[in-house]
């Protein structure tokens, strides 16, 4: 097995073996299991006149609420992410690991591809893992599925592996708790930034709209975030959006367009360019 | 690549980290299948020679060669063992998979895994304890397994740094025993250890190294020329102890003196010399010079 497979699998290996996939999977089935019986009650639930919601209704409510539940399972994913890229490698060079692996004939690039294969398979797990049960849970309780499922999980896992590459970057030259809670805040920062973005877009002010634009180029998790949105929006929400004017984009929970294929390149160039950089970073440094 | 290259070669290898020199131009040979003991007090630079050398780290000047090539050698280091400092390893897997992954990073053909591994763990002692976890290890095993680690594959090379820093007196002789196995085999190792009467006992070449450049090099018997004389003494005067100064150096200890590097042809005026001052000799005990009072005498030297 090449060097950059054999660090990938003890970075799953790790991860399971410290029974961070088990706390996951636990989670994940007990938040499934809340959220089924909860989406449950929406088509059982009865007006002040005694009568049930409409189809319509129990899908505009059903989709507006899978947005805040896959917003929880988002943070979920970030933090993780954060949490567990940011001591991927400064942790093992502190602790003295990484000699005895770096004596041997192995490059650093390679330990650090590695490490984000293996972590970012992970990601993609647990994105796809937990959002299909959830799907499957929603599906169960409601009949409700969402427009676009595949995106939709495609999305949420990118902005997991989007915290996951700051967070490495960051492990590459700062302690752990330094990397991770950097990584966190600028995630928050972002999704801040995001609505300040939208806000401009309302309020037509270029200047403020930038704001929005620069923080999705700099960090996509919240550019991703909004394609996550609209793979869940039912063409319902969407005509009431879209004739809403400018304002109606303002909100942190909806999004009018799916994000433009040319920003969906420059994401994969972000990947690309946030690797490079992690490599370069512990290529230079010193053990 | 020539066999008849050194183990290792440096030329004014020199490291800085900021303001701080750590290595001031480091110049030395180590011929292969030799013991190398590398001494120094602390923060002389002996950590960060090793890093070098395994191209851990770069060097701000100089030049060095391992097994023929340049340091960082990619291939060299399938031929390199290396025991840290700071041994840890892979708490969470066993100690029979970690030895695995390092077989399967040199790397080793998978045909000779079972048995290299099985070999290392018999050798360092661990093999009742080869499918627990290395967390559950005590400091000792843990650095039974790093040089286990450093085993691996009949390397060429194999750097131990401090390798019986958490060993008892037994694990101290076994390392003993696995080092001269080594030299045995033609392996040539480069020891950096504070533990000089260990150094003494296995090493065939030593280099002392303080402030970050060798001091003194050679092998045991062209550093090991003196004797030193401990001598009882009483009736004599700061101002005449003073004057034994021409016999060599002193250490004062009480009523006994320690000539660190005297002839033992000169013993004999030595006592005379202190009869003359109005002293009176109660014991005179002479003895060779160990790699201790060598290693003291040059940091001495150095201070002065």
């Amino acid at each position: 097995m090449p060097p950059v497979m054999v660090i990938a699998r003890l970075t799953v290996q790790e991860a399971s073996r410290r029974r961070l996939l088990l706390a996951l999977v636990i989670l994940t089935l007990i938040v499934v299991g809340f959220s089924a019986w909860g989406f449950n009650k929406i088509t059982t639930i009865r007006r002040a006149d005694g009568s049930l919601p409409s189809a319509e209704e129990v899908k505009v409510v059903t989709s507006q609420l899978l947005i805040a539940v896959t917003f929880m399972y988002s943070g979920v994913l970030a933090l993780s992410a954060a949490v567990v890229a940011g001591p991927l490698i400064s942790s093992e060079v502190e602790s003295g690991l990484m000699l005895s692996m770096l004596a041997r004939p192995i490059r650093r690039s390679e330990v650090v591809i590695g490490k984000w294969l293996g972590l970012g398979v992970l990601v993609a797990i647990y994105a796809a893992g937990s959002a299909l049960l959830e799907l499957a849970a929603v599906d169960w309780a409601t009949g409700y599925v969402p427009p676009h499922p595949i995106q939709l999980i495609l999305y949420v896992g990118s902005e997991g592996l989007v915290l996951l590459s700051l967070g490495l970057l960051l492990s590459t030259r700062l302690s752990g708790i330094t990397g991770g809670v950097i990584a966190l805040v600028a995630w928050l920062m972002a999704w801040i930034a995001g609505i300040v973005g939208n806000i401009g877009t309302g309020l037509q002010n270029q200047a403020v709209e930038n704001v929005g634009t620069i923080s999705h180029l700099l960090l996509p998790s919240d550019g991703l975030w909004r394609g996550a949105i609209y793979a869940m929006e039912p063409d319902a929400i969407l005509t009431t959006l879209r004739t809403g004017g400018t304002f109606a984009r303002a909100s942190p929970f909806s999004a009018v367009d799916p994000p433009p294929v040319p920003y969906l390149a420059w994401v994969v160039v972000w990947f690309g360019l946030m690797l490079a950089l992690s490599v370069w970073s512990f290529r230079t440094r010193e053990i | 690549m020539a066999a008849g290259t050194p183990a290792i070669h440096t030329v004014e290898l020199s490291k800085r980290f900021g303001k701080t020199v750590a290595l001031a131009g480091l110049s030395m040979t180590v011929p292969r299948g030799e013991v190398f003991g590398f001494l120094g007090p602390n923060g002389a630079g002996k950590t960060t020679s090793v890093k070098l050398l395994l191209g851990l780290i770069a060097p701000s000047s100089g030049e060095a060669w391992v097994l023929g090539r340049p340091v960082g050698d990619l291939g060299t280091r399938r031929r390199i063992g290396y025991l840290p400092e700071l041994f840890r390893y892979q708490h969470w897997l066993t100690a029979h998979e970690v030895l695995t992954v390092h077989c399967e990073l040199a790397p080793l053909p998978r045909s000779s895994w079972k048995d290299e591994v099985t070999s290392a763990l018999e050798t360092v002692g661990l093999t009742d304890r080869a499918n627990d976890r290395v967390g559950t290890y005590s400091k000792g095993m843990q650095q039974r397994l790093g040089l286990a680690v450093a085993l691996l594959g009949e390397p060429d090379l194999v750097f131990l740094d401090e390798p019986t820093s958490a060993l008892d007196p037994v694990g101290r002789h076994d390392v003993r025993e696995i080092i001269r196995g080594l030299a045995a085999r033609g392996t040539a190792v480069f020891l950096n250890s504070h533990l000089l009467s260990e150094v003494e006992q296995v090493c065939d070449r030593v280099a002392v190294v303080d402030h970050g450049r060798v001091i003194a090099s050679g092998t045991m018997d062209q550093l090991l020329t003196g004797t030193v004389v401990r001598v009882r003494v009483s009736g004599l005067t700061p101002a005449s102890r003073g004057t034994l100064a021409t016999f060599g150096q002193i250490d004062e200890e009480g009523d006994q003196l320690t000539f660190t590097n005297l002839n033992a042809d000169r013993v004999p005026d030595l006592v005379a010399a202190i009869v003359a001052m109005g002293g009176r000799v109660h014991e005179v005990v002479p003895r060779h010079q160990t790699l201790e009072d060598r290693f003291l005498q040059l940091l001495e030297e150095e201070e002065s």
